[in-house]
């Protein structure tokens, strides 16, 4: 089956977002990292397991009425690098956006290491992660220095 | 502004720079001349928790170049047991002093202290992170005794997966140059991702369980205390850590400008009768923390020490 066609499986959208290639099984950390799971108000559609030439399988969302927000897609870069992202508008690709992950993710995820001083609720600065490779998704906190698991980490998305 | 939080923040010439105006301060910290360099300037202590030698260490350091210190007073009747953020903690010592010299049981405090701060927050230890002054008194108690840092070959022994001073020392070495042996328990070896930071930044290091068999080659043994707490029974802990103790007859073939240091508080990983040779350095060790101190405080302060070369 060709990507084109199973694009097809999601009914087609007139407004919104499409995430494609997102690494099989990883639909559902992308919609906890973007805040789409509990509480969205728009239409979401997702597809899990889709056959894919280029990944063998993967995942696509549909996320009616809402475009993604450069925030947004760094957020994404966390989690799904590889994917690609397109802006619909009248039911035809409008945009496609990069996703790239910058230096820093701040206020997205809070540090996993439990005897940080950001594990403190009400301190109120910015929960800073610095991009040290980027390539291969390593993190490390900004205030306490430690190597961040990617796993541990997007259970603790802001 | 720019405190110091972790070796990081100090190039090596910066290390040296520092070092050499510390050897400067000797005899104001000896008491032996006066010098108010820091006169009118106020040095907030805000240890979160109990380290008195840490705390008057910097006391010392302030007040011997005339400066004037004000604590946080004890932890448990503070505002902080009462719920306030490190934050506002901040805020308000920020408002009241200088300079602040930080301890917290929370790593990456200082950090995080120092992005809330306008004045330069000098580290003293936050939870297993960083405590670079440390680090800054060990370098200048091994530069005195051999004269350079460059290429000397040093063991680390003991407790090298807990202790925060031998990580942070061990990275400090590797940068100039330094052979580092790391003699441990198998069980509290280095951490393996510092082991594998140090080798990639080119420093040449060895892992070994024989801590005797390496003394003889070497400038310089940084001994640390085995705690009992690490071992599940009283026998194995005794087994261990018999195995990393110094007794004057343990130097019998070493080195002759060889040097014994120890962070103490010691227990028994040193024998009294190693303080009667010429290799024990861990009481002036000590003693130079308030030095080191005095001249990071001159630096973060803005204030030049004189005698260097402008
Ligand atoms: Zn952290």
């Amino acid at each position: 089956m060709s990507d084109e066609s199973s694009m097809r499986r999601v009914t087609a959208i007139r407004n919104g977002t499409v995430i494609d290639h997102i690494p099989a099984g990883g639909a559902l950390r992308v919609l906890d990292l973007l805040g789409l799971r509990d509480g969205a108000s728009v239409p979401v559609s997702l597809v899990m397991n889709v056959p894919s030439k280029k990944m063998g399988s993967k995942d696509i969302i549909k996320v009616e009425d809402r475009e993604l927000t450069g925030d947004e897609l760094a957020r994404l870069a966390l989690v799904a690098a590889s994917a690609s992202v397109a802006i619909i508008r009248a039911f035809s690709v409008a945009e496609k956006r990069e996703i790239t992950l910058g230096d820093e993710v701040v206020n997205v995820v809070r540090c996993t290491f439990s005897n940080c001083i950001t594990q403190h609720p009400r301190e109120p600065l910015p929960h800073r992660l610095r991009v040290v490779d980027r390539d291969e998704v390593h993190l490390r906190c900004h205030y306490c220095g430690r190597p961040q698991d990617l796993d541990e980490l997007v259970k603790n998305v802001i | 502004m720019v405190g110091l939080i972790t070796m990081e923040d100090l190039s090596n010439e910066d290390v040296i720079e520092v070092l050499d105006a510390a050897e400067r301060l000797l005899p104001v910290a000896r008491g032996e001349t006066y010098l108010p360099l820091l006169q009118g300037r106020i040095l907030g202590n805000l240890f979160f928790e109990p380290s008195t030698r840490t705390r008057m260490s910097f006391e010392t350091a302030m007040k011997r170049l005339g400066g004037d210190v004000v604590n946080l007073g004890d932890v448990s009747t503070s505002s902080v047991v009462k719920g306030e953020t490190l934050f506002d903690t901040i805020q308000m010592v920020d408002g009241y002093s200088d300079v602040i010299a930080l301890r917290h049981p929370r790593q990456g405090a200082a950090r995080y202290a120092q992005d809330a701060a306008r004045v330069p927050i000098l580290n003293g230890g936050d939870g297993a992170g960083h405590h670079p002054t440390q680090t800054m008194l060990d370098l200048f108690t091994i530069r005195q005794a051999h004269g350079r840092l460059e290429g000397l070959d040093v063991v680390l022994a003991g407790d090298l997966r807990y202790g925060r001073t031998v990580h942070s020392l061990s990275h400090a070495l590797v940068r100039f140059g330094c052979r580092v042996v790391l003699a441990s328990p198998e069980l509290l070896r280095m951490p393996s991702e510092i082991v594998d930071d140090l080798r990639a930044s080119g420093g040449e290091v060895v892992e070994t369980t024989d801590l005797y068999g390496s003394l003889a080659e070497v400038d310089v043994v940084y001994m640390t205390r085995i705690q009992k707490e690490r071992f599940a029974d009283e026998d194995e802990y005794a087994k261990v850590a018999g195995a990393y103790k110094l007794h004057a007859r343990d130097l019998a073939e070493v080195r002759s400008n060889m040097i014994v240091m120890h962070p103490l508080p010691r227990v028994d990983e040193i024998h009294p009768s190693v303080d009667e040779t010429r290799h024990a350095k861990y009481f002036e060790q000590a003693f130079n923390g308030v030095v080191t101190r005095m001249a990071l405080l001159c630096r973060l302060l803005g204030v030049p020490v004189p005698g260097g070369e402008a």
